[in-house]
């Protein structure tokens, strides 16, 4: 039995996620001052999309119904 | 669009729970742990208030540090030297005394200095040390060597879990928008979408933080890798000798040291030592001076009777590597903002963990194995397995 699914409506936003989340990662690394600041709004951006997601009202409950 | 089949899919969600559920107790703690220890500098600050040192203008002219070195003999007659360590942030140096060659917690004695007057400014308190206490459980739950090394088997059985979580996350959440949390859903429901939602958008720097876990776990095995490799070669040369009774200059030493490599500056000296070093010589770690170069060491060797530079030069590839890992895994390199950001990635963390063990323990008619594997065994029917494990997965109450 096998099953299709979209992978870039799956895995796109959590790849999308992943790259800000590596640049904000090694940015600080690479430097001080304008590469921390660039870090932070990077690594910001995860926790943000948990807040607004988690916040947020469904717009629909569900795609699956 | 990606096919799938119910076996492979059954095989990841398989390793995400075993893999889940070795780590889970070890990674808690590890967690929990963490969290003040991402803050420790400013802990230490608040919990350990020191004396500060003058202040200097820019280019003031560094002590001696033989001095110190002899004021802290004269103090403990009984110890030898063991290493002298620059303070990262203040211009302190350390000058740590032991009987032992491989002293442990508690034996060493430590006077602190001025760096440019070269006054003593204290010697350090024997109190009990937080922060020390809570590392010593994160990284080796107070088992030295087999406790570092369990450790790193967790952090790599963590690996696991988020790498087989990842796979596993497409095939069970496929139908709703990029992490939806039905917050009208019924309670499993909710715990369901939240460790999803949580797991998805922190894996990066929770793969990141599991990774650089290993490396570290491996730090002792490395470094006497290393020493290995190397010190033999320097040896031989010395065989037959006997152990060296003069000592020269520490500070001509250093000094070598600054001149042979003028982009770093001295960051440790461990005195002649059969563990540490080497039984004839100085090493001396230098760092760089930018964000990443400062977490990037080099020894310099140096013969403690001639002053001969036996070795000056770069470190193999696994100890960049692990020098590397251990920013990275602390999240302490880019300043106090960046450090709230880690310890909000680990209260993250936790829920995910929190929630994952929940969704194992809460009690159903339907497991989800049960589901994937009447799935699997139904070879012709087209009917909608993923729907399936999304409601055995989470509407089952």
């Amino acid at each position: 039995m096998s099953q299709l699914f979209s992978f870039r409506k799956v895995y796109g936003p959590a790849f999308v996620l992943a790259v800000v989340t590596a640049c904000g990662l090694l940015s600080a690394l690479l430097g001080d001052g304008i590469w921390d600041a660039l870090s932070w709004m990077a690594l910001a951006v995860p926790l943000a999309v948990i807040a607004w997601k988690y916040f947020a009202p469904n717009r629909s409950t569900s795609t699956k119904n | 669009m990606a096919h799938l089949n119910a076996k492979t899919v059954r095989n990841w969600y398989r390793l995400h729970k075993w893999s889940s559920l070795i780590c889970t107790a070890l990674l808690l703690m590890a967690c929990i742990t963490g969290l003040p220890l991402v803050f420790h500098d400013e802990f230490d600050a608040l919990l350990q208030p020191h004396v500060a040192p003058a202040q200097v203008e820019a280019g003031a002219t560094t002590a001696s540090l033989d001095q110190m070195v002899a004021q802290a003999q004269a103090r403990f007659p009984a110890l030898h030297p063991f290493s002298i360590g620059w303070d990262d942030d203040e211009p302190r140096i350390f000058v740590n005394m032991s009987a032992s060659d491989n002293p442990k917690d508690g034996e060493i004695r430590s006077l602190i200095f001025d760096a440019h007057t070269g006054t003593l400014l204290e010697a350090a308190k024997d109190s009990f040390d937080l922060m020390r206490f809570l590392l010593r459980l994160h990284m080796e739950i107070f088992l030295g060597l087999p406790g570092e090394l369990t450790m790193g088997v967790m952090a790599l059985t963590f690996v696991l879990s988020l790498v087989s979580g990842a796979l596993v996350y497409g095939p069970f959440m496929w139908r709703l928008d990029f992490g939806t949390y039905r917050r009208n859903g019924p309670r499993r429901t909710r715990w369901f979408d939240l460790h999803n939602l949580l797991g998805i958008v922190t894996l990066t720097w929770a793969l990141v933080v599991g990774a650089t876990g290993v490396m570290n776990a491996l730090s002792t095995p490395l470094f006497g890798l290393w020493r290995a490799q190397t010190l033999p070669k320097i040896m031989a040369p010395y065989h037959g000798k006997p152990v060296p009774t003069y000592f020269r200059s520490v500070d001509e030493s250093v000094k070598q040291v600054g001149a042979a490599l003028p982009q770093m500056e001295v960051s440790v000296v461990i005195f002649p030592n059969p563990i540490f070093s080497s039984p004839r010589h100085y090493l001396v770690w230098a760092k760089g001076k930018t964000p990443v170069t400062s977490r990037m060491f080099t020894p310099t060797l140096i013969d403690v009777e001639t002053g001969a530079v036996t070795l000056s030069g770069g470190l193999p590839w696994y100890l960049r590597i692990l020098e590397l890992s251990r920013p990275l895994h602390f999240g302490d390199y880019g300043g106090l903002p960046l450090k709230i950001l880690w310890g909000l990635f680990d209260v993250v963390l936790i829920i995910v963990l929190v929630s994952g063990l929940y969704l194992w323990l809460s009690k159903r008619k339907a497991p989800i194995e049960e589901e994937l594997d009447r799935l699997v065994n139904m070879e012709s029917s087209q009917g909608d397995f993923i729907e399936s494990v999304i409601e055995s997965g989470a509407d089952a109450q």
